[in-house]
């Protein structure tokens, strides 16, 4: 909501040195917050008269450009040198000789740092400039010059006041609650409360209809349209212009103005905030009907647009079919325009559910539709009707005809009970009762005292105040925010945090200690990405949680897989000069389950769910198992003077993983997998006791081409809440012996296609107890080792709890480990 | 002619000056010596078993029984000294061996070590926790929900009903088809009620997580971004007790003598409803700086978020009596408090993945 000083003033007797900041402090401290204040016409340096077009000569020039050397008397104070008019070639022409018109004289300075010197022009040298609205910032009509009325002044006289050009505008947002701070009624309401001055109440006007009735009206549904008010001129100028002051008003405001009618229409609904409609009454057929639209109904509405309605639409109708959307936006058809002699003012309450519905359903928010769904003042209708017929009348000829058509009345609303005490209870502030009911009284409300409670009664244009917390936020509104003390309160002792949350940041520390950059990213894939990622047609990971109003058409699904998140982020990275970059991110995915979504069911607010209709709700939710992924490309470990680089491996994506599972104390199994998008021999599902919670390896050659990162890129995903609903809650720890350890090497011989995690596994069950430790330290095939066949050298570690191991124990124990993993593998010992 | 019964020649090694000169040539050669090696060679030449005294030693049994004590004792004698002057000689050497190769193998320290590249965490994940600590810290629990939330959560049963004018200013994310009635969240206040619904009373909840609006992403927006939200429900709670939160609150994440201020405001799950300022933690709003400050830019106050006192309505949604309970709720922006505390002038670096941003902050904000 923009306000203008000046206007604001009117209402308001606010004190005369306080700045149009100020005014906004008090406003924002009153719930109307300050957005911005805005000097309107400071730019403007120098002097601007008015002057009286004497004579011109009109001349046409060689470039095309037709001009008129005028003669303008800018009075003796400007006269030019040697007195008399001063010359001015103006490229206008809509002005007549005698016509008074507004002039910048030499040294002026004009909106947008257009400064005006006396210039040689077409052969003449111009004696400064004759402006048009534009040039001063008073609106966006660059066609012709500003004439003025005939009698505004004489010659040489100071222009700006006319023009109303200096003022101030503090634009204010408005809380949706707040709608009847949508006029300059009800900021001045706030305003005189913030300074504790008079309030003059613009709509307090004498309504004066004459008897008799005005254009007729039908309402058919009285619960969205209570009250519909008719009043008609007749006799109206369509030429007569709007009045600067007005038209100044209006476009401060944040309007454009358009024509008299138009512009006295929108004055009155900035001023009361009750939108106002006016029909050619030339243009209506029979009588006026509030109805719902017809299904098939169209309305070309007065931006030009074609709207095809729906049966929820509340409209305006006449005989003729539908002429308007109630309170949204009037038809065409039936619009005021340059010819229009005869106007019927409409003036009516309409519900805020409707407008609402429709203006949405249209995409055509409105003046008029944004207030009608916050709430406007349904007592107004009457005195907005009148204000505005007697502004036609008064500025632009005519008469208003006697009678008003009034449809309906506004039922009374009940009045809310507030315990006394309910605000100090509730804001922590004592106010005491007789603090409570001025405070009330002080926002409109009439309040009655009885025994420790009020019964308060809101006013017409607080349709917000519905409960006595509502009511308590007005107190503490004029009591003042700033009176809530700070006082901290003691919460029981607390669990901290959860297993989970614990768990999850140990993994962050972990893994931006091995290297890895966190990273965030958007949600929203699309199929592109799915092939990008070579995933056959009827991959599971391509059905999708979709949305209906997606940012970009390409990407309307919610991820199952947060590969191609990562693959976009690794990319970028590279595409910014990065060549070593290893990522991590931790996201949920969306699962949906086979079939289309099952509605979440919609519940009642009177009182909570119960369990089973909680558990509808979390059924209908589709599952968001957290993931956890890394990426890694180029350089594991840098060249430097220690030595060569060390390339990406996909053993560092499998590594990462078993570094967050050891961080976790979980046990996890590599097994051989092969899954898009990694590379068919290079792909380790990760098992968990049972259950596959995820892949790593190397991406698919052509993976990496399609998404234009760096061949080798390796990349792990694993579900993140399934490895830490394993982790242990108390890790057990082995008994530490202090006997002495005995060392024994094994090398054996096996088919290369065997994993090395089953030679392992074999050897570590033929141990025993007495095997402490088992490690793998070298893979080697060729030369003696037959083809087809590979050689995995182990070092194993014996220890007993309370002796030391003689000979025999140890070989018997290498022994029947060595026989153990023959027997699994069929794995032969190098001698 | 009675002489002597063996060869003098063959004793002439054991003759006095010739086991001095021994002796002598011995403890000059291990003087000499410079280094371990040398010594080593030393104690072969003059202490081993081809070494002249060990010769003559040998040759004590062939001189007359009464002559060998003498012979013996100085041959002994010398050699005695010899291995003391070998010990002696030999730590010297090894300290200075020592001292020079500690000398030889000096580096440039100076070197960079960079060969595993750092990590780091994103920057709005470690605020989140430091601000959930913060409010652990006073017995508060952390709460999460999901990010696809039915719509009866994200909207209805916080007041905001289905022509609330509130839902059509939070540009929402629907699922596909409209009519299941999910939402992507629009705020972290789901959450709340999730808590109220499911946990016992008392309730202090820190709620951080991520949110989704339908903006184009540019230097102040982003379709997905970060709220950290607060409930607590108990008995007898007032505005004074969100006031005191949330003085605490930007004490601990701006510094001591940070504190906030309320403007009324409008929220549906909250009544009263207000605006939270928080001091300028640069200028502290005192003059002249706060005329200059860019942070305040010249305010003294830089907005943060909005609270309330929970509407009573919401609590009825939620299974609570609000006739013996109060509560109070308040929500910021995480990704807005990193921006101003931490200087990022541009959203889109926050939410693009360039390792230079996670890196800037290392793993702690």
């Amino acid at each position: 909501m923009r306000v203008p000083l000046s206007w604001l003033r009117e209402y308001a007797d606010l004190p005369e040195h306080v700045t149009a900041t100020e005014v906004a402090a008090r406003l924002t401290a009153l719930g109307l917050k300050l957005e911005s204040v805005t000097a309107h016409g400071v730019e403007v340096k120098g002097r601007l008269v008015v002057g009286r077009v004497r004579s011109f000569d009109i001349e046409t020039h060689s470039n095309g450009k037709t001009i008129r050397w005028c003669e303008v008397d800018v009075g003796r104070e400007h006269a030019a040198e040697g007195g008399g008019p001063r010359g001015i070639v103006c490229g206008a022409a809509n002005f007549a000789v005698g016509d008074l018109v507004v002039v910048a004289l030499p040294g002026a300075v004009l909106a947008r740092g257009m400064s005006i010197g006396a210039r040689e022009t077409y052969g003449h040298v111009s004696d400064g400039m004759v402006c048009s609205a534009r040039e001063l910032d008073l609106g966006d009509d660059a066609s012709g010059v500003i004439v003025l009325p005939d009698t505004t002044a004489e010659p040489g006289a100071d222009a700006i006041p006319l023009l109303h050009l200096l003022d101030e505008v503090i634009e204010l947002e408005i809380t949706p609650d707040r709608s009847y701070a949508l006029s300059l009624r009800g900021v001045a309401r706030e305003a005189a409360t913030g300074f504790g001055v008079a309030f003059h109440d613009p709509a307090g006007i004498p309504v004066t209809p004459g008897d008799g009735a005005s254009y007729p009206v039908r309402v058919e549904d009285e619960h969205d349209c209570p009250v519909f008010v008719t009043r008609t001129v007749t006799g109206f100028d369509p030429q007569a212009p709007t009045p600067r002051w007005l038209a100044r008003r209006v476009q401060l405001a944040g309007m454009r103005p358009i024509s008299l009618a138009v512009d006295i229409t929108n004055y009155v609904m900035l001023e009361f905030g009750q939108p106002i409609h006016g029909y050619d009454r030339a243009k209506l057929t029979g009588a006026i009907s509030v109805r719902r639209a017809l299904s098939g109904e169209e309305l070309r509405t007065l931006d030009g647009a074609d709207r095809r309605l729906d049966p929820e639409d509340l409209v305006i109708a006449d005989e003729s079919g539908v002429i308007g959307l109630a309170g949204v936006m009037g038809g065409e058809a039936t619009e005021i325009s340059a010819t229009t002699t005869d106007v019927v003012i409409e003036a009516a309450h309409f519900a805020g559910v409707p407008i609402a519905r429709t203006a949405r359903r249209l995409r055509l928010a409105s003046e008029a539709s944004r207030r009608f769904e916050r709430g406007v003042d349904p007592l107004l209708v009457r005195a907005a009707a009148q204000r505005v017929a007697d502004l036609l009348v008064e500025h632009g000829g005519g008469r208003t005809q006697p009678g008003e058509t009034v449809c309906g009345s506004v039922p009374a609303w009940p009045p809310i009970v507030l315990p006394v005490d309910l605000p100090t209870r509730v804001c922590g502030v004592g106010i005491d009762a007789d603090a409570v009911a001025s405070s009330l009284r002080q926002v409109g409300c009439e309040v009655v005292p009885q025994q420790g409670q009020l019964t308060v009664t809101r006013p017409s244009w607080r349709p917000d105040l519905v409960d006595p917390y509502d009511l308590v936020e007005e107190v503490l509104r004029v009591v003042g925010y700033d009176q809530v003390p700070s006082v901290l309160p003691t919460a029981p002792a607390g669990r901290g945090l959860t297993q989970g949350q614990l768990l999850r940041r140990r993994i962050g520390a972990v893994l931006a200690g091995a290297g890895f950059a966190e990273v965030i990213a958007y949600p929203f894939v699309g199929p592109a990405d799915w092939d990008r990622l070579g995933l056959a047609a009827d991959d599971e990971r391509r059905r999708c949680v979709l949305l209906a109003n997606p940012l970009s058409e390409q990407r309307p699904e919610l991820t199952t897989s947060l590969a191609p998140l990562l693959l976009e982020v690794l990319a970028r990275n590279i595409g910014r000069g990065h060549s070593a970059v290893a990522l991590s991110l931790t996201a949920p995915v969306f699962l949906p389950d086979e079939g289309p979504l099952c509605p979440a069911p919609i519940l009642p607010v009177d009182q909570a769910p119960d369990s089973a209709q909680l558990a509808a709700l979390d059924a209908a939710v589709p599952r968001q198992p957290h993931r956890l992924a890394v990426i890694l490309s180029g350089d594991r470990e840098l060249a430097g003077w220690w030595g060569e680089a060390r390339p990406v491996l996909w053993a560092d994506a499998v590594a990462a993983v078993r570094l967050v599972a050891a961080a976790l104390g979980v046990a996890i199994d590599v097994e051989r997998d092969a899954l898009m998008p990694w590379h068919p021999g290079r792909c380790g599902s990760i098992r968990l006791a049972d259950s596959l919670i995820g892949h790593a390896g190397e991406l698919h050659p052509r993976v990496c081409r399609a998404w234009d990162v760096p061949a080798r890129t390796s990349y792990a995903e694993v579900d993140l809440d399934l490895l830490i609903a394993a982790a242990p809650h108390r890790p057990e720890l082995p008994a530490l012996s202090a006997m002495p350890v005995a060392k024994e090497d094994v090398a054996l011989v096996v088919d290369t296609e065997v994993p090395a995690a089953q030679v392992e596994e074999a050897l570590r069950a033929g141990a025993g107890d007495l095997l402490e430790s088992l490690r793998l330290f070298d893979v080697y095939t060729g030369e003696p080792v037959p083809a087809g066949k590979k050689s995995l050298a182990f070092s194993l570690r014996f220890r007993a709890p309370d002796r030391t191991l003689t000979e025999r124990e140890i070989a018997a124990a290498r022994d029947t480990a060595v026989a153990a993993a023959a027997a699994a593998t069929g794995a032969v010992q190098r001698t | 002619m009675a002489g002597p019964d063996y060869d003098p020649v063959e004793v002439t090694p054991l003759r006095a000056d010739e086991v001095a000169r021994m002796r002598t040539e011995a403890l000059v050669a291990i003087a000499a010596t410079e280094t371990v090696d040398a010594l080593k060679q030393a104690r072969l030449d003059h202490a081993g078993d081809r070494s002249p005294l060990a010769l003559a030693n040998r040759e004590i049994g062939a001189l007359p029984p009464q002559a060998r004590k003498q012979a013996g004792r100085r041959v002994g004698q010398a050699r005695r000294d010899v291995a003391a002057a070998i010990e002696q000689r030999g730590p010297l050497l090894e300290e200075r061996a020592e001292t020079s190769m500690l000398v030889d193998e000096r580096v440039d320290v100076s070197l960079p070590y960079d060969r595993d590249p750092r990590g780091s965490r994103h920057p709005l994940t470690t605020l989140q926790e430091r601000i959930a600590d913060v409010f652990v810290a006073m017995g508060w629990e952390v709460a999460e929900g999901p990010d696809v939330e039915a719509e009866w959560l994200n909207f209805d049963a916080l007041n905001l009903g289905p022509d609330h004018p509130a839902r059509t200013m939070q540009d929402t994310f629907w699922l596909a088809p409209e009519d299941a009635h999910l939402v992507l969240r629009t705020h972290t206040s789901p959450v709340q009620a999730r808590s109220l619904l499911t946990r016992d009373l008392p309730v202090y909840v820190i709620c951080p997580g991520r949110v989704f609006r339908t903006d184009e992403p540019d230097a102040t927006h982003s379709p997905v971004f970060h709220q950290v939200e607060g409930l607590a429900v108990d008995r007898g709670l007032t505005m004074a007790h969100l006031k005191g939160t949330l003085d605490h609150f930007a004490a601990a994440i701006f510094g001591a003598g940070i504190t906030t201020r309320f403007r009324p405001s409008y929220f549906p799950f909250t009544e009263p409803s207000a605006e939270v300022d928080l001091r300028c933690f640069v200028c502290r709003g005192i003059s002249p700086d706060v005329q200059t400050c860019r942070t305040c830019k010249g305010e003294a106050w830089i907005e943060w978020g909005g609270c309330g006192v929970m509407n009573p309505r919401v609590l009825v949604a939620c299974g609570v009596d609000p006739d013996v309970y109060t509560g109070f709720a308040f929500g910021m922006g995480v990704d807005r408090t990193l921006m101003f505390r931490n200087g990022v002038a541009d959203m889109r670096d926050m939410m693009e993945g360039d390792v230079r941003f996670s890196s800037a902050f290392g793993v702690d904000v």
